[in-house]
């Protein structure tokens, strides 16, 4: 199921604005990558470009390779769509769609693919996704419910099983805790570390804690200064970048004497 | 010092606030309350002139059979225009609204925006005009051709009028009418889609007609349900295109392209009352009244469905 995403030589940009230049990183399968970063340096930017969500806004492109399974997911006949339902996205603050209700969330995704499926299959994937999510036992009850009654925490994690309920490849999470309290974001924590036997991961987090606890790589960025592009300064596994880092600046920004 | 000078700030705020605020209540609550006796005031009038043709012989009422008889087909007729117009205008101006809001590229967008503002604005007897001289001659060979080949529909079972200044001809000039106002108005409910959403739609793999379906419409549909209903209120008591386009003869049919049209009420006013005396005047008020009434139960009547389908779908 998990899936490698090689990225090479990638540039972002929005309209004439370049975000991020040249940044060449491998995403390895079943494992969690972690993008860590002060703000503006892009992160958010290169975790969108893998899904190619980046290009929903208007004048946004990329420039670069980015590869998996073999395939560039920007080659000319590669349906965006497609590569998004392959490529699940948690957003920063949780996004339920207010009006359904929590089962439907669920299966917004595997209602899109167009196939039909009987009360029993969808009473299943729901359960499925929803303890994968580590919601299940709070929600059982309540699935009728609308997704906007559930507490902020909780929301995210729905936002979560929804993107699990399409068994994507890869799951991109852009700073999935920051608007979560400890004890959501310890639940948040523990799903990842659940979550990556069976998917490749990339989270963006301004936590370095939080880094250095879920993830296998770390890839530090950074950016020269305002209006300037954002910069892979290095990655490596995790243990390394937060013991020993090769670049001075990784090692400033971790032990926090770095703006 | 510093604490002082704060802390006189804060009282002469507090202080600003508490004449501020009950002013500002107290304003909003004058506006409110005028509005209601505005309105109060209206259906007095209405109540207390129509009142004479209510309890007059029915023989003194224009056709002689009574009241409720003059009115029926006024009211039919009414509500037959509006909901012909309603039908043809409201998919329409949802279209163009979504087209503007999710579709076209932003310039293009800007000029169908504008457009569409513009034909809000053109005055209604230039519809009726358009109507007579250039519409119905059209409408009336379509008409000829489907009294023809779907003769059989009792929609459409002719014998097709030569004008072309039919009920359904009058319908359409009234979507035209009502298409801009409801579609303004839905595109800027589209445009108020959270980003957040609809970016949520996309990354699960969305197409752009998918991410509308589930997050702009779902989150749009009250507003779009008060545009319908002010289209609604438009073409209900548009008079003056209709009069201008509508031959009427006051039969009660759904034969949308026949010589035989029912009349409304506000084009029946606007013709009748010029020569109505004593109490055909009152009769005419009457059907102004039921006017009225027929306004306030369609919007009550729309508010309850979105309110309940609503409050069904979240549960
Ligand atoms: N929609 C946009 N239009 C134009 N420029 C943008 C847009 N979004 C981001 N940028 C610019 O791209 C650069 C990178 O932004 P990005 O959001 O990727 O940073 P980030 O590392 O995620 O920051 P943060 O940690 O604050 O979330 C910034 O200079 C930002 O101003
Ligand atoms: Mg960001």
């Amino acid at each position: 199921m998990a899936k490698t995403i090689d990225v090479s030589d990638l540039d972002i940009y929005y309209g004439s604005f370049k975000a991020v230049e040249d940044v060449t990183l491998t995403m390895a399968s079943r494992s969690v990558t972690a993008l860590i970063g002060p703000s503006g340096c892009g992160k958010s930017s290169f975790l969108r470009s893998l899904n190619r969500m980046h290009e929903v806004i208007p004048g946004a492109r990329v420039e670069g390779k980015v590869i998996m399974d073999g395939r560039g997911l920007y080659d000319v006949d590669v349906d965006p769509v497609l590569v998004r339902r392959d490529i699940g996205m948690v957003f920063q603050r949780p996004n339920p769609f207010p009006t359904m209700s929590i089962a439907d969330n669920v299966l917004a995704g595997k209602r899109l693919n167009g196939k039909r499926m009987n009360r029993a299959e969808a009473a299943e994937i729901v359960e499925r996704a929803l303890v994968s999510a580590n919601l299940w036992n709070e929600v059982k009850d309540r699935l009728r419910k609308p997704g906007a009654s559930l507490s902020g925490g909780q929301q995210q994690r729905l936002c979560i099983a929804r993107a699990l309920a399409v068994e994507p490849q890869v799951l991109l999470m852009d700073e999935p805790c920051s608007a979560l309290d400890p004890i959501s974001t310890t639940a948040i924590e523990d799903l990842i570390h659940t979550l990556k036997e069976r998917y490749t991961i990339v989270i963006v987090t301004h936590n370095m804690q939080q880094a250095a606890r879920v993830s296998d790589t770390t890839a530090f960025f950074n950016l020269a200064g305002a209006g300037r592009p954002g910069h892979l300064i290095e990655s490596g596994s995790t243990p390394k970048i937060f013991s020993t880092p090769d670049n001075p600046a990784t090692e400033a920004y971790i032990s926090g004497r770095f703006g | 010092m510093w604490s002082t000078g704060t802390a006189t700030q804060q009282t002469s705020q507090t202080g600003r606030r508490t004449v501020a605020d009950p002013f500002f209540a107290g304003l909003t609550r004058a506006a409110a309350t005028v509005i209601l006796l505005a309105l109060a005031g209206v259906a007095a009038f209405l109540c207390s002139e129509a009142w004479p043709a209510v309890t007059a012989p029915s023989d003194r009422i224009a056709g002689g059979d009574g009241l409720v008889a003059y009115l029926w087909p006024l009211v039919f007729g009414t509500l037959l225009a509006a909901a012909l117009a309603l039908a043809i205008s409201a998919p329409l101006a949802i279209g163009v609204a979504l087209f503007i809001s999710h579709f076209a590229p932003r310039r293009l967008a800007l000029l169908i925006s504008y457009v569409v503002d513009l034909l809000a604005a053109v005055p209604s007897v230039v519809y009726g005009l358009w109507g007579i001289f250039y519409l119905a001659p059209k409408l009336s060979h379509i008409y000829s051709w489907l009294a023809d080949h779907v003769g059989w529909l009792p929609l459409f079972a002719g014998p097709a009028s030569v004008t072309g200044r039919t009920i359904l001809t009058a319908g359409v000039v009234l979507a035209v009418m009502t298409l801009p106002v409801i579609s303004a108005l839905s595109r800027e409910v589209f445009l108020q889609t959270p980003r957040l959403q609809e970016e949520a739609a996309l990354a699960l793999g969305a197409t752009r007609w998918e991410m509308i379906r589930m997050a702009v419409l779902p989150q749009g549909r009250s507003g779009v349900v008060s545009a319908t209903m002010l289209g609604l209120g438009r073409a209900l008591g548009e008079t003056m295109a209709v009069a201008l386009v509508l031959s009427a003869s006051g039969l009660v049919t759904f034969n949308l392209i026949s010589t035989d049209n029912p009349s409304t009420i506000a084009a029946n006013i606007a013709l009748q009352f010029p020569e109505a005396t004593g109490i055909q005047v009152n009769t005419l008020v009457a059907s102004g009244l039921a006017l009225f009434v027929i306004t306030f139960v369609v919007n009550f009547a729309a508010r309850g469905l979105v309110a309940r389908s609503s409050k069904s779908e979240g549960s």
